[in-house]
Order: structure tokens, then sequence, then C-alpha cells
């Protein structure tokens, strides 16, 4: 298939604005000019651009803890985003989500979710809706390789499998369950073996080459789409940064790290496009100052915006 | 026009006319469809709505109330049937978790509207794990209303309201109570979440009483009244939000207060009613409020233990004799 240039370093600067976003929320934390807790995604970019270049607008998805990189590469605005994590009014939930809960509905984002595996019986809610009503649209479902040990992906495969629904299950498997490798929980050493059991296609992606990820996502959105229900992708990554905040990382070496780092999938991805003619070293650099520069606008906008007031017990009950 | 309905037939009733008045309405259950529920709550649906609206699901509890809350979501109104109220438990993470908190942390637009039907109680002999009445853990939950039934009129009433409204409703009904009898009105029956309703009226004592229990209530109300007692008596019908006014009106009125659940009464609903009667009528009063309540046990299987394990009328009695003298 040929790729257009623009398409292609359109994918380069949304992983950069995620790499932004995340490096400045390291440093902001650091800084403790954010409070709360925040899982980042870096390293992990291809997976949630890849897998959004593959669908609709009007397909939704939804995400997990470590859910900033999937709101941004499905088209969230990196101000409001911002703004959430500082707690201000301008956030996409007014402050009352914070990074592990926030949605953003006009574009089919059907929000963050701060409990392990807890999304995955929601999006496939959400593909019911789209069987029963027609809509045509397809739902995407990321959760990591820890939201795997839980029941809700047990019970929610089952279903989706069971009534055919439009939707791709998304593994972003880094390896890591917060500490706990995956060899010491999970009983296969492949994510993608346990589709088997539910009678869908298990598919395994080098999540760290965007391509290959957003054409796993476009067979699997296709079949979801033509009526033969889900495909579980098991996509293969590495979260360079820790858990959260407070982790130090010690139980993995620094060699694994360097050698995860080796694979960094915008570097990578950065050579090929120089590499294959599709992008000059300054139309390269000029993406990424661009993305650069939308993170420290959106930080600006996120410091400049106030602060919630009001009742925090008033928007409980819908009206 | 009214006739008279068992509860559950009043409760299909309610659904069905729902369904065919808004297709975005869907059941889903384990055992909803062909088998018509475990107490045939939902039977005869299928028949008219199909298996793309009347849904079986596998035992997945949590999973099927987290699809369940997916579709609300994204533009659904399902209604779910758990079996028994004690496999809630199971439930518990998409309840808690997600459809109670999801309009508030997922912005304005974001609404919930589901409803989970929930047989709860015992007095069948099923035992710890399927006689359970949980009801006070929901009412401490932000984002939940809580609904309640006694009559076949308002479970009617009552779950209409519940499908219509945009938030998650845990409506709650009492197994015992879906062979009882009553008029319902036949057409649209809409009764309002949030408003007791006074079925006797007396002022010297007051009863405060839900689903199952306002039966015992009103029983002891009729055998104190031949001794010259005449007691208001309360059915709550919603538990979340409660309404404030009228406990605190009757309590203020009659001045003693007996408060009935079948749940266990350490930290129960009745915990909360007795203590907002406290605050709001508590120069009014004659005597402390006395809270009856199931006793501090797993529900015991052998009838005679599970009967003195609940509540009753007698128990109403002697503590009223007790409040008067």
């Amino acid at each position: 298939m040929s790729e257009q240039p623009s398409v292609l370093l359109g994918y380069l600067r949304a992983m950069w604005v995620i790499r932004h976003f995340e490096e400045a929320l390291d440093d902001l934390f650091g800084r403790s000019l954010i409070r709360g807790t925040c899982h980042l995604c870096v390293g992990q970019e291809a997976a949630a651009v890849g897998a959004c270049a593959a669908l609709r607008a009007d397909d939704q998805i939804n995400s997990t803890h470590r859910g900033h990189g999937h709101f941004l590469a499905k088209g969230g605005d990196p101000r409001r985003v911002m703004a959430e994590l500082f707690g201000r009014a301008t956030g996409y939930a007014g402050g009352r989500g914070g990074s592990q809960h926030m949605a953003g509905w006009d574009i089919g984002f059907l929000g963050s979710n701060g409990i392990t595996g807890g999304g995955i019986p929601v999006a496939t809610g959400a593909a019911l809706s789209a069987k029963l009503q027609n809509t045509g649209r397809v739902v995407v479902s990321f959760f990591g390789d820890g939201a795997t040990a839980q029941g809700a992906f047990h019970e929610a495969l089952n279903m989706g499998s069971l009534w055919t629904l439009p939707i791709v299950y998304f593994c972003e498997n880094n390896l890591y369950a917060m500490s706990t490798p995956l060899r010491s929980h999970s009983a296969v050493s492949s994510i993608a073996e346990r589709a088997a059991a539910y009678g869908m296609p298990g598919v395994e992606v080098d999540g760290n080459d965007l391509l290959a990820v957003r054409d796993a996502v476009a067979t699997a959105a296709a079949r979801a789409r033509g009526g033969e229900g889900p495909t579980l992708i098991d996509c293969r990554t590495y979260r360079f940064l820790g858990h959260s905040k407070s982790d130090k990382r010690e139980y993995r070496t620094e060699e694994e790290e360097a050698a995860a780092r080796r694979r960094d999938p915008i570097l990578r991805f950065r050579a090929l496009l120089l590499e294959q003619g599709h992008a000059s070293e300054s139309e390269l650099a000029a993406v990424e100052e661009d993305a650069r520069n939308l993170i420290s606008e959106a930080v600006e906008f996120a410091q400049a915006s106030p602060l919630p007031e009001g009742d925090p017990s008033a928007k409980v009950y819908a009206p | 026009m009214t006739r008279e309905l068992f509860t559950s037939w009043a409760l299909r009733e309610a659904m069905a006319q729902e369904m065919r008045r808004d297709d975005r309405v869907i059941l889903m259950g384990e055992d909803i469809a062909e088998y018509g529920g475990a107490f045939k709550v939902t039977e005869g649906l299928l028949g008219e709505f199909g298996p793309q609206r009347v849904i079986n699901t596998p035992i997945s509890e949590n999973g099927f109330v987290g699809v369940a809350v997916g579709a609300a979501l994204t533009g659904l109104r399902p209604i779910v049937e758990i079996m028994f109220m004690d496999f809630v438990t199971l439930a518990m993470d998409q309840i808690v978790n997600h459809a109670a908190k999801f309009h508030y942390i997922y912005g304005d637009g974001v609404t919930v509207p589901m409803v989970l039907r929930l047989p709860a109680g015992g007095g069948r002999g099923y035992g710890a794990t399927h006689s359970q009445t949980l009801d006070s853990w929901f009412i401490s939950v932000p984002g939940l209303k809580v609904v309640a039934p006694w009559s076949p009129a308002d479970a009617k009433g009552l779950l209409t309201a519940a499908i219509r409204d945009d938030n998650p409703v845990i409506f709650i009904e009492h197994k015992l109570l879906y062979s009882v009898k009553g008029p319902v009105p036949e057409g649209e029956h809409v009764v309002e979440i949030g408003q007791a309703n006074r079925v006797r009226e007396g002022d010297d004592l007051s009863i405060i009483a839900y689903s199952k229990m306002v039966d015992e209530a009103l029983e002891a109300a009729e055998a104190l009244s031949e001794v010259g007692v005449q007691c208001d008596v309360i059915d709550l019908r919603t538990l979340q939000p409660l309404d404030d006014k009228a406990i605190v009106e009757s309590a203020a009125r009659t001045g003693r207060v007996i408060l009935i659940e079948e749940g266990v009464r350490q930290g129960g609903v009745m915990a909360e009613v007795a203590c907002r009667i406290m605050e709001g009528a508590f120069d009014y009063l004659e005597a402390p409020p006395v809270r009856l309540g199931g006793g501090f046990a797993p529900i015991p299987c052998a009838e005679s233990l599970e009967r003195s394990l609940m509540p009753s009328a007698a128990d109403v009695i002697a503590v009223a004799q007790q409040i008067l003298a």
C-alpha cells in the first residue's frame, strides 16, 4: 500500500504530542505542580496512535489508568486534558475526574478508568449498542497485560465473542503489571493465546512498529464491522518510565531499559520516514517542534485556567 | 382502570409498556429469556420483543452489569436482572466504581440510564447466599438511586420511573411480594422516585418500614388499634434519596417511632433514617426511636432459626407497648 507522506507525518506528530505531553507531566509532577498520581505511557506511543489511525472518527475507544495517550491519539484537545490534570474548570471533567477518569464523548473517547480491567465490559456494552442500533461503529478497548488476569477480561471477551460484537480487544502488553513481570502473573507467555478460549482470532504485533499496529487494528476493525466479531490483539510494547510517579523501577535492569529505548517507536518511525524519503530532516524536526510547542501552550492554558468552584455534590446525579 | 395483579405481573407490565414506548429499553440477565427469569418476572417478554432486546447472559454478573453500563453510556436503557440480590456482590465493581461515577467524572452530557432489578429477602428457606437484604450498602454510594416497593401498584409505578430515570437505579424486589396481589393501574403509571407513602394514618406512634416489612408494620398497627393505639405507617418506597420531609413530619407529629427493616440492623437503612429523625425532630420526640432489623448472623436455613432472625409484627407490638408505657 502506498503511504501518503502527509498522513505519515501526521502519525509522527501525534506520537510526539503524546511524548511531550507525558514528559511535561513527568516534569510537572516532579516539581509538585500537579497533585495526585499519574501513569505515563512514554515508549508506548505507537500503540495508541497506530490503533487510532485505523479507526473512523465516529468509532469509539475506552482506556485505562494509563490513558492520556489514547485520549490524545483519538483527537483529544491537549489543553483540556492538561487542564484536567491540573484540576482546572476547563478540563474535560471540570476537575472532577483527574488523570484516570476523563472522557471526550464528542470524539468517541469513552473514558479512562482507574480500575484495572474495568473498562473491558464497558467497551463491550458500547459495542452491544453499536450492534443493536446499527451504527456501523467499531469499539476498541485498550487494557494492559495486567488486566488479562481480571475476571472482567474473561467475562467480557466471552460475551463479546458469543454475541459477535463489533469490538477489538487491544492489549497493550508492556510486559509488567506494575512491578510484576508477565511471566509471574500470566500462565501463558502470549496474551494472544488466550483468544482461543473465546473463539476469536488472537494476533501478536510489534507494538513499537506503528504501521504494523495500524494494519493489525485495521484488519480487526474490518472484521468487527463486517459482523464477524472481536479480535484480541497482543501488542508488545514497553513503558520507558515507571508504573507511576513513585516507581523506582528496581524490578528491571538498566540493560533491559536501554535495549527497549533502542526500539523507541518514535525514533524508529522517524528514521523510517527519512530512509524512505517521505520527509526531509528539516520537515521531521519541524513536526517535533510543532508538537513541543503545542504542549507548552497546553501547560500555559491549564495554568491560566480557573479552579473549579461550587458545591462538589452538585453534579452527582443527572437531572 | 385498575385491576388486581400480582406484583410480578405488575413489574412485567411496567417493562413491557416501557419497551413498547421506547425501543432503547432492553433486558439483560441470567435465564430471563425462554425461562422467564428465576421468579418468572420476565416471562413472555422474549416472545413480544425478541432476542435482540431480551438478552440471556452467561453467569458473569460483573461482566454483564459492565456491558449494561457501556450500553447505557451509548444510547440504550438496559434493565438488568440479577437473579438473587446476593449475587450483586459479584458486580459491585461495575456498580460502585463505574455506573455510579461515570456521570460525575465523565462530564455533564454523559449519563448511565440503567435499572438493576434485585430479588431480595428471606423467608423461603434458601439459606445464607440466596436470602440476603443488602440494601444499606447502596445508600452510601453517591450516584445511585435506591428503590424498594411494597405494593403491586408501586412496583409498576416505581419501575416505570426507574426506567425513565437517567441515573443508575437499584431496584429491590422482595421475593415474597412477587405473589402478592393488589390493584394496579392499567395504563401508564409513574410513581416519582424519592417520595414515601403514608399507608395508614394515626397520631400515637409512627412505624416506618419499606418493602416486605410494610406487611409486618400494618399487621402490628392493626393489632395496636384494637387496644386504642393509632399508628402512622410510612412506607419509604425510596431509600435514596430518602423522603426526609415525610419521615420527619410523621415523627414530629407522633413523637414515638419504631423503624423496621429486614436487613441486618447494624449499619442498616433505618440507622440512617433514625439519625435523620434525631436531626430533624429531636425536640418533638417523647421517646428514643427504636430500630428493629435482621439479627447479626448469616441467614440460617432452618425455618425456626430464619424466623427468629427476622423482625416481625410481634416485635413491633412488644416495642410499642414498652415505649407507650
